[in-house]
């Protein structure tokens, strides 16, 4: 089974982001593999164990050919990679990632299932999954706590409000994967040193035919502006006069979360 | 997951770059696989790693510590035996191993990083690989080939851990007065006899094996120290295939209760407690014991001067936050009706600028001792293998002697700057204080360290090793008192470097050793604050066209300008002579 992960190499919200002036977020620093990715990684080594073989391909688009993050999901276990990276992918917006990405999933070969996460840790518009799933023409499958593979079809338990939908679909499809479902492995130091030597294939826009499809010359997005989140808001304090509670129950009835 | 623990990574990659000459050392043909890149993805999840699952047992260890049983087993603290499982798998104790036996063959200033991260996440929990390390480095080093197969893979993986049995109830600093008997067999064993106690997890329940490694005298031995040898006694006997056998006679009868590092247990072993003796495989030359500690003493005694970087490095990230969080009184630039954060006091920048400072220093000096041991073992010139071999020599004492008692002296510094909560247990801080206050004491005491210093260190070459070094330090300043924010603490340098020219001179002068031996103690003291007052001044000079440059010229010339001066006070204490401490 060929199970290929998308993995993000975000800027360490460890340390204090910075914006251009563009409006974009300063990506100077070492990059990290986005946590909420660590999950998918860790979900595909699972799952290619459980299918008792295959392997796990990764690919992502990053400036300046970082390959930090992907190492650590290549000491993680992950075979090889693919990495978009070129100027021209400067100013892309989530649709023109999701070209790049699902182009990058052409070029691992034959591809049983893709995973991503639900949202990015930086950019979190949650979009690229259900974009790429088009372009592929596969199936998405989103927001899944739970898969499973079996027979050429995969079978989700998809997180809802209330539970969760079991939903299926025949492979190739692409899965995303919440946060937290399954507990990602530390690298090790032999899985460090063997990343080393694990291929990665750096690609340009055009070697993927996308030239002028991504950056800015391909976004239809533009960020007009940008602003602070708004401080929050002062709390409301309830005197317990041994009615505290009734105040706090009808408090979140108003809220509508009970 | 939040962790209260986070690697220093950003300084740390600082000294190892551009102070302690790692990418010199990686240049040797031993290390050319150990390249920058893969050192950085390393240390960056070993830190991850210590920090997430190691740091978080340090409390809970304190509070219960390891306990002896009434099968005279030791258990101990729960989660640890699940991190230690995790620590093996993960294989962070043979990065710095020989590839020979399935290690990572890195340079020791890596693994001396590593010490740092795990020393710092939970001291307890390091002392067993810590201990581990130290026995497969006698082993490598000393050891036959048959005995290096038969241990040496399933050590360095971690799966069995090694200890270290010196100290007896008579021998403690002094090793000729081990009394451990070792009888030789017919089939080329010994049995070995006797109680060593203070053994730093000579006992628990961690892994399947235990490999200690035990001083103890033949019966025809002559005295004194060179009639020591030693020996490789397996908790468990060795099946021909290289599994498990029977249980060997080594009991742990009790375990001590500490002042700190409770989760460590500290054994009380005795050798032939059933009647027979334990059974054991003489290591390197018949009396050849004693040379061959000493082959792994400077690694063994960089290990403890680790460990008080480590927990002075703890102790000031928890200090940093609580000062951050902490409202009381009023400071200048507090707004009216407000209460100030605690960081905004002078006093307590003060306090929290001499623990970081001296967390740098201390970094420095160790990590560029680390480096000159790599030089030592690997570098393609003899003169400059020789050259770092005793620059190693020198700065080992220092390291262990001055970073130990720093280390505890941070640590109170974090418990003052909690108040009244530092001396509550509660608090955490308090735990710090205790934990560091055993590396000034193992491993050489710090009086042994100063005086291995002036005994043997000071008169390598006549003195001139010394002199050499102090030579360095002189020009060093020269070089960086042409950047003008640093002329005021080169001058503060260049005060200090004639104290420990006019302390050398004196203490090589006289010809009662006693009253060497009486000024021992401060002139290490003034040797370490020169020493480490060159690196930090250097790291100032290098960092001025960095991004990093402003943050090491704050600390530098704290150093420098504050703490270093304290080094001309010592002179006086040096050069009182023996007559000047009468007892009563
Ligand atoms: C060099 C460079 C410059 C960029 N400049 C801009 C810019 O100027 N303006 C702008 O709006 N956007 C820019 N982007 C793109 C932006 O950072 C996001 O990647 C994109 O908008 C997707 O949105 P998101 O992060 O919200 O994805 P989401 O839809 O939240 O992500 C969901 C999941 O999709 C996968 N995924 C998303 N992005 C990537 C990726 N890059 N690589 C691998 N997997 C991924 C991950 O699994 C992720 O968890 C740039 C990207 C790069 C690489
Ligand atoms: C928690 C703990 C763990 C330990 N782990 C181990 C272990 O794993 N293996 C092991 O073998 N040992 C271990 N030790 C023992 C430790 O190394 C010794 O305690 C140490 O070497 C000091 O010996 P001592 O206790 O006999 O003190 P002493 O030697 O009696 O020293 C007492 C004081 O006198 C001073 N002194 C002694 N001799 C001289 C001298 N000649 N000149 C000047 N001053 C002198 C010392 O500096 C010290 O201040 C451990 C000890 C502790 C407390």
């Amino acid at each position: 089974m060929h199970v290929v992960v998308c993995v993000k190499q975000i800027p360490d919200p460890a340390v204090p982001g910075a914006l251009n002036a563009d409006h974009t977020l300063k990506r100077e620093g070492k990059p990290i593999l986005d946590e909420s990715d660590s999950y998918g990684v860790e979900m595909a080594l699972q799952l290619v164990d459980a299918a008792g073989g295959g392997e796990v391909t990764l690919i992502s688009m990053a400036a300046n050919e970082e390959t930090a993050g992907l190492r650590t999901a290549l000491a993680m276990g992950a075979a090889k990679a693919v990495l978009v990276s070129d100027p021209a992918c400067a100013g892309s917006d989530a649709l023109g990632t999701a070209k790049a990405l699902a182009k990058a999933v052409e070029r691992a070969g034959s591809v049983d299932l893709v995973l991503t996460a639900t949202e990015s840790s930086d950019g979190y518009t949650g979009t690229v999954p259900a974009q790429m799933a088009e372009l592929l023409g596969w199936p998405a499958l989103t927001f899944a706590k739970k898969v499973d593979i079996a027979d050429g079809t995969v079978t989700i338990q998809r997180q809802t409000e209330a539970g969760y939908d079991t939903v299926q679909a025949s492979l190739p499809a692409l899965v995303s994967v919440t946060a937290g479902v399954v507990e990602p492995r530390y690298p090790s130091f032999k899985g460090i040193m063997a990343a080393k030597n694990k291929p990665v294939d750096i690609c340009t826009a055009a070697d993927l035919g996308l030239d002028g499809q991504l950056g800015w010359a391909g976004a239809r997005q533009t960020i007009t502006n940008v602003e602070n989140a708004p401080a929050r808001q002062a709390g409301e304090k309830f005197e317990d006069d041994g009615t505290g509670f009734e105040k706090v129950v009808s408090f979140l009835e108003n809220l509508k979360v009970i | 997951m939040s962790t209260d623990y986070t690697p220093p990574l950003a300084d740390i990659s600082f000294v190892l770059d551009h102070i302690c000459g790692l990418n010199e050392i990686n240049k040797f043909a031993v290390f050319t696989h150990a390249d920058r890149e893969v050192v950085t993805d390393l240390l960056s999840e070993a830190g991850r790693f210590f920090a997430q699952t190691v740091a978080p047992l340090n409390v809970i260890g304190d509070q219960i510590g390891s306990v002896h049983n009434a099968d005279n087993t030791v258990s101990t603290p729960a989660g640890f035996k699940a991190a230690y499982q995790a620590y093996v798998e993960a294989g962070w104790g043979a990065v710095a191993a020989a590839p020979e036996y399935g290690g990572g063959g890195f340079p020791f200033v890596v693994g001396a990083v590593l010490e740092e991260l795990i020393s710092s996440a939970n001291l307890s929990f390091s002392m067993c690989p810590l201990l581990t390390q130290g026995a497969i480095r006698l082993l490598e080093h000393h050891a036959s080939d048959a005995l290096k197969a038969m241990y040496l893979p399933k050590m360095i993986t971690g799966e069995w851990s090694g200890t270290m049995n010196l100290t007896e109830p008579d021998a403690g600093s002094d090793l000729a007065a081990v009394r451990t008997k070792a009888e030789p067999q017919s089939d080329g064993s010994y049995l070995i006899t006797g109680t060593k106690i203070f053994i730093s997890f000579g006992e628990h329940d961690m892994t399947d094996q235990i490999v200690h490694l035990v001083l103890a005298r033949t019966p025809d031995a002559p005295g004194g120290t060179k009639g020591i040898s030693c020996f490789v006694v397996p908790k468990y006997l060795m099946n021909e295939d290289g599994t498990l056998g029977e249980r060997n006679d080594v009991t742990c009868v009790s375990i001590e209760h500490k002042m700190g590092i409770k989760a460590s247990p500290t054994c009380v072993l005795s050798f032939g407690e059933n009647g027979r003796g334990a059974v054991g495989e003489l290591v390197g030359e018949l009396n050849g014991g004693i040379i061959a500690m000493f082959t792994m003493m400077n690694h063994a005694r960089i290990g403890v001067a680790i460990e008080g970087l480590a927990l002075g490095e703890r102790a000031y990230q928890q200090a940093y936050s609580f000062a951050h969080e902490r409202k009381q009184g009023r400071a200048s630039s507090t707004a009216r009706g407000e209460s100030a954060l605690l960081i905004e006091h002078p006093d307590v920048r003060r306090m929290l600028l001499t623990m970081e400072s001296q967390i740098e220093a201390m970094r420095r000096l160790i990590y560029v001792t680390a480096g000159a041991i790599d030089h030592s073992e690997h570098a393609t010139e003899a003169a400059d293998r020789e050259g770092n071999e005793e620059i190693a020599a020198l700065f080992t004492p220092l390291a262990k002697g001055w970073s130990t008692d720093t280390g505890f002296e941070i640590a109170s510094i974090g418990v003052q700057i909690h108040g009244g909560m530092g001396f509550i247990e509660e608090t955490g801080a308090a735990q710090h204080l205790r934990d560091s206050r055993i590396a000034m004491i193992y491993e050489g005491t710090n009086g042994i360290q100063a005086m291995d210093l002036v005994g043997r260190k000071l008169g390598l070459r006549g003195g001139d090793v010394v002199r050499e070094h102090l030579g360095r330090i002189q020009s060093s300043i020269a070089e960086c008192r042409v950047v003008p924010e640093l002329s005021a603490s080169a001058a503060a340098m260049e005060s200090a470097l004639e104290a420990a020219r006019e302390a050398t001179e004196w203490l090589l002068a006289q010809t009662n050793n006693d009253d060497v031996l009486a000024g021992a103690t401060p002139y290490l003291r003034l040797m370490a604050l020169v020493t480490a007052g060159e690196l930090m001044l250097r790291s100032a000079r290098i960092a001025s066209n960095l991004e990093c440059g402003p943050a090491q010229l704050r600390t530098a010339r704290f150093f420098c300008e504050q703490l270093v001066p304290g080094a001309t006070a010592l002179v006086p204490a040096v050069t009182a002579g023996v007559d000047s401490l009468a007892g009563r």
